[in-house]
């Protein structure tokens, strides 16, 4: 088999190539649903349409798509540069790390001057988990996959040995940290359980969209990231860029972390993340790697969140079924765009 | 503060095994010019499979046929992904280590409903106690099979120079008349399979069990000792070693008296701050093989 490139392209085949992928998906996953003793329709209604038929179902998806807009963003400022940031993961734990201690020291403050320092905190300790191998790549040529990967089990260790050693919760005995002071909550919108993180998540998403697309700084990124070499020559300085597209990237998973602890956990527990990190490299691969992307399938992936949530009480499926699609998705999605543009061709023929 | 010596020449054997089927399994993707991600994955599913299907057979080897079978199919997914459609391998990778990682989970949950952990029947030692030999067979496969045969494919056999054309100069090789995918697709199998069994060495040899953080980034381990050991078979396997030292010490460390009071979760990240420390000392501006992440398309 090889592939041969298709000549003209109609307008729609994008959109086909997406619906090819989903029904793909749906397709690989009835077996599984099946066997699990659940009627495959009837579960894709509650992954996809059910959360979306009630106000505290809307609610809890905003809720489960505020973390992924910070890791997508993350990750697609990042990879943009043509900087593999793998890391997020522990970049995000790292930033709740930061947010955590801040409201563990100084308990009593009030929320004008608790929040935006545990924010602060919080970004500036992701962007240090993030600094290591930025200095590493620029410095000794180091792949930053391998060593943002690496970083990920390491920042988890971190945070459970600060909640099985100093941080143990005083009253409970339990490996989580005390609760933090009322001035660490982030204020609710609406009376609902979305907090004032999703609009701040949104307003980085607008920062990100219009320097990426509307200005000067947002062209060199893209030309670091594209062509380096060309890059260099017209006098970009692209290591320049990539580190620092690194570092707002780890500030950006950092201040993610940040916004889990005050919006959601009011303390750090070490199951805080639910592989936010690396479901960020799922939404900015299927974002395209584009801002308002970003933003559309981290409201998909928290749609399905609280869907394979709702599955699994009602249907009896276990909720990794909705892991499942995800990543069923992100490799049906990127293969789809191959062939969108390619065909295949058995051998021989022509 | 004394150390058992022996014990953790013995440990450590023990702790680098799977990382040397694995990350050997690795040597021989990325030789082909394939970065395979999913390695953390697949790991994961060896352990996973080994664990499932030990119970189904009975027998641990048993465990280990079904996890190389796993491995196999996660390689042919990679190859689907990477070589016949030439998707970005960082991409695929994540990816298949999410699906396979979500895939084992839900089958745990539906097989187990989460709780109640089974044990089966652990692989025995040869020399049962005995000191730096007693080890389990898969330690003397991986150390006295795999490690010397790959070598010795690699640097001696038409499929090693097969393997290495194709991941440096693809359309030389191409020209040649090697089939750059069939000889990708190989090794994406046969690599696959290599760090499947290392993940089923976890299962079914050292604990017995199946838990949700078995694996622990040891995938991401082994993509930092290929790039350690330069993408060659013996510096790799001792990258896997200085890996298991620290690792091993620190499970030593952990229970000796004078360490009571340092944290035991910072003592278990110290072999991975070790590999990266070793990365920052030995890794800077190595050589990739020339195709590396780059899929081949004929002209």
């Amino acid at each position: 088999m090889r592939l041969v490139e298709r000549g003209r392209l109609p307008r729609w085949s994008g959109a086909l190539a997406v619906v090819a992928a989903v029904a793909v998906t749906a397709l690989l996953t009835a077996g599984p649903i099946r066997a699990a003793g659940a009627n495959p329709a009837a579960a894709y209604r509650r992954y996809l349409f059910t959360p979306l038929t009630s106000g505290t179902g809307v609610a809890e998806v905003l809720l489960a798509a505020t973390p992924l807009l910070f890791t997508g963003l993350a990750v697609a400022v990042a990879f943009r540069a043509g900087y593999y940031n793998i890391g997020a993961e522990g970049q995000l734990l790292a930033g709740t790390v930061g947010a955590a201690a801040v409201g563990i020291f100084l308990p009593d403050l009030p929320a004008l001057v608790a929040l935006p320092l545990a924010g602060l905190t919080g970004a500036a300790a992701g962007t240090l988990w993030a600094a290591v191998p930025a200095w590493l790549r620029v410095r000794g040529h180091i792949d930053e996959v391998v060593t943002t990967l690496l970083l990920n089990p390491v920042a988890l260790l971190g945070v459970q040995g600060l909640l099985n050693g100093p941080w143990r919760n005083p009253e409970t005995g339990f490996p989580e940290s005390a609760r933090l002071g009322p001035g660490y909550a982030i204020p609710a919108l609406l009376g609902s359980r979305v907090h004032w993180g999703l609009v701040l998540g949104l307003v980085a998403v607008v920062v990100v969209a219009v320097v990426g697309a509307r200005t000067p700084l947002g062209l060199r990124i893209a030309a670091a990231g594209h062509a380096p070499d060309a890059a260099r020559f017209s006098g970009i300085r692209v290591g320049r860029i990539q580190v620092g597209s690194a570092l707002v990237s780890g500030a950006l998973a950092g201040l993610g972390g940040a916004v889990q602890v005050t919006g959601v956990q009011h303390q750090l527990t070490a199951g805080i993340s639910h592989s936010y990190g690396y479901t960020g490299v799922v939404v900015a691969t299927l974002a395209g790697l584009s801002a308002l992307g970003v933003a559309a399938v981290g409201l998909l992936l928290g749609t399905l969140t609280v869907g394979a949530q709702n599955a699994a009480i009602v249907l009896h499926l276990p909720p990794q079924m909705g892991d499942i699609i995800t990543a069923l998705l992100l490799l049906t999605v990127v293969a789809a765009l191959v062939l969108r543009r390619y065909g295949l061709r058995i051998r021989g023929a022509t | 503060m004394s150390i058992g010596w022996l014990a953790l020449v013995t440990a450590t054997l023990t702790v680098a095994t799977p990382l040397v089927l694995a990350a050997l399994g690795e040597v021989v993707t990325e030789k082909a010019g394939v970065l395979n991600l999913g390695i953390e994955g697949t790991m994961y599913a060896g352990a996973f499979v080994g664990f499932l299907a030990s119970g189904w057979t009975g027998s641990a080897w048993g465990g280990i046929g079904f996890a190389v079978v796993a491995g196999a199919a996660a390689g042919a997914l990679m190859g689907l992904l990477t070589v016949t459609l030439g998707v970005n391998q960082h991409v695929a990778g994540i990816g298949t280590t999410l699906l396979l990682v979500a895939a084992c989970d839900f089958t745990n949950r539906l097989r187990y409903a989460g709780g109640s952990l089974t044990q089966v029947d652990k692989l025995e030692r040869w020399f049962g106690a005995a000191p730096v030999v007693g080890q389990y067979a898969p330690t003397y496969v991986a150390f006295l099979l795999v490690a010397p045969a790959l070598w010795w494919l690699l640097r001696s056999t038409g499929a090693g120079l097969r393997l290495r054309a194709v991941g440096e100069n693809p359309e030389a090789a191409d020209v040649a008349g090697v089939s750059v995918a069939r000889t990708r697709y190989a090794a994406l199998v046969a690599g696959g399979a290599l760090m499947a069994v290392g993940g089923a060495f976890l299962t079914v040899a050292m604990l017995g069990t199946f838990t949700l953080d078995i694996v622990a980034g040891r995938g991401w381990v082994c993509i930092a000792l290929v790039i350690f050991g330069r993408w060659r078979v013996w510096p790799t396997v001792g990258g896997a070693l200085l890996f298991a030292v620290a690792d091993s010490l620190q499970l030593q460390l952990a229970i000796s008296p004078a360490f009571s009071s340092v944290p035991r979760e910072l003592l278990i990240a110290l072999p991975y701050l070790v590999v990266v420390g070793a990365l920052a000392v030995w890794g800077r501006r190595v050589r990739y093989p020339g195709a590396y992440l780059t899929p081949y398309r004929r002209a």
